[in-house]
């Protein structure tokens, strides 16, 4: 669990963050907090279908459901099943 | 009565959730023509007011030219107003021919298709183009209507952090696979005034085999020392394979656009991109105007080069009263203010000293980098750009962050 929301955060920091300094947690609203426009979401879909083998469908796909790591997490886990 | 009154209900909250929000856009109503001096009736119903335009995207001064407009008129005395008809069938003029040529010159590639808009060019160009056995690789900041064509594709698509060059080299890395991979970018970018870094995105494509397109709407006419555009100024002219530009801005400012670049994509959009295909192109009455604009731009330098010193001047002129501009070295000269309301209050109080300029904030630029966009034109002359100046400063003072820096600013307004 601990390892797929450091796995994922490290993802979110790597792909989006524009400036080093800004402080991210678990619970940074990424989509309504500007961080990732829901356009480029594509790639943190495509990163989590590729590391975890799973489908995610474009309807849960919601910019609601990706808004923080840990509901990221919690998405991951209803498909890893 | 399909339209009920619960479906008339539903928009109605629709819309009170936008002005809620505080983002409901209203026009203001110029009485004249374009230019640095207008007339504006605002709020409707006031009477009419002179202010001068600092928001307009006229870069080159030539959106009401007297010989822009006389070449408007020629056009429409000698070809008609309207054409009835889509390109194919039988809406093709021999000047909408001149003008692809002409435009082609222009830009140094390699044949050039016209299209109503730019929008229509960024909605149909990739369509035609790429299949799904290919991928397009954008910079995150890229214009909305590019974000609708890719949707209108079906390659991948994929992005990398704005003018973030090891991001883009990482993503060719990634989709090295595919068939056709193109890299896609605006040339300058409209909202920070900052240029893309062409050479080093072209050195990426030949390395990674991969296409480049930019769109530069905001760019052809006076970025680079002739004003060809960002390929000229970057040193990579004639190595663009795509380029997408706007007659809707610098070029006159009427409407149209186009897709300019290697002869086959263009071919490809002529019988395939279904903004081309399905909708009327520009009227003759426009392209005459374009025609007479790009005669006047190939013959001298002299209004791109007014554009430069004007754009320089207004920089420093911002910079030395102590405001926080975003750097770069394009008419788009962004006065930041970081707090959305404080971008609202500062454009109204800028309004009341007869200065038009507009703030922008979330949505349309990120969260808490909210600022006044100013964009300097060929058509201000310099006591425009004092007496704007002179309002800057007068209510820079009002708001107390003359000499602010960003952190004291945010500090004071919140974010
Ligand atoms: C970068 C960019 N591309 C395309 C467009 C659309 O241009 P047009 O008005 O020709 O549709 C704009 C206009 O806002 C733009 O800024």
């Amino acid at each position: 669990m601990e390892e797929m929301k450091d796995a994922i955060l490290e993802y979110v920091i790597e792909e989006y963050v524009e400036d080093e300094d800004e402080v991210m947690t678990y619970d940074t609203p990424l989509i309504s907090g500007g961080i990732v426009d829901s356009f480029s979401m594509v790639s943190l879909k495509r990163f989590l279908e590729a590391k975890y083998k799973i489908s995610i469908p474009d309807e849960k796909a919601s910019p609601e459901a990706f808004d923080t790591v840990n509901k990221i997490v919690e998405l991951v886990k209803e498909f890893i099943g | 009565m399909g339209y009920s009154d619960k479906v008339r209900k539903m928009y109605q909250e629709q819309i009170k959730g936008i002005q809620d929000a505080g983002i409901f856009k209203q026009e203001r109503l110029i009485h004249s023509s374009q230019a640095a001096d207008i007339e504006v009736e605002y709020p409707a119903g006031s009477s009419l007011k002179k202010v001068i335009n600092m928001c307009a995207n006229n870069y080159l001064g030539l959106s009401s030219h007297p010989e822009v407009v006389k070449a408007a008129h020629e056009g429409l005395d000698s070809r008609g107003y309207g054409m009835s008809s889509v390109r194919f069938i039988c809406g093709t003029q021999d000047i909408h021919n001149d003008l692809e040529k002409k435009v082609t010159e222009f830009l140094g590639t390699e044949d050039t298709i016209l299209f109503p808009s730019c929008m229509d060019a960024n909605a149909g160009v990739f369509e035609a183009i790429l299949t799904d056995e290919d991928v397009m690789i954008s910079d995150r900041l890229v214009h909305a209507s590019i974000i609708d064509g890719i949707r209108l594709c079906s390659a991948m698509h994929d992005t990398f952090k704005h003018s973030n060059m090891k991001h883009l080299e990482k993503k060719l890395i990634l989709h090295a696979d595919k068939r056709l991979k193109v890299v896609i970018t605006d040339g300058v970018f409209s909202m920070d005034g900052d240029t893309a870094k062409l050479y080093e995105m072209v050195e990426l494509c030949d390395k990674y085999d991969a296409m480049i397109f930019v769109d530069d709407s905001h760019s052809t006419g006076f970025i680079g020392k002739t004003g060809r555009g960002t390929h000229e100024h970057c040193g990579v002219f004639g190595k663009i394979d795509i380029i997408t530009t706007t007659f809707g801005k610098a070029l006159g400012g009427a409407s149209g656009g186009c897709v300019s670049g290697r002869k086959e994509l263009v071919e490809m959009c002529r019988q395939k991109a279904r903004p081309y295909l399905f909708s009327n192109t520009m009227a003759p009455v426009i392209v005459a105007g374009v025609l007479k604009v790009l005669d006047i731009l190939s013959g001298s330098t002299e209004r791109r080069d007014k554009l430069e010193a004007n754009t320089e001047y207004w920089r420093k002129g911002l910079t030395e009263a102590g405001f926080v501009l975003q750097p770069g070295d394009t008419p788009i000269v962004p006065v930041m203010l970081f707090n959305a309301k404080l971008s609202q209050d500062f454009s109204k109080d800028l309004y009341d000293e007869g200065i038009y300029a507009i703030g922008f904030f979330f949505p349309v630029v990120p969260n808490g980098k909210a600022r006044i966009r100013t964009q300097i034109s060929a058509g201000h002359e310099i006591h425009h750009l004092d007496k704007a100046l002179e309002a800057f400063i007068k209510v820079g003072k009002k708001y107390d962050i003359l000499g602010k820096t960003k952190q004291e600013i945010i500090e004071k307004y919140g974010l």
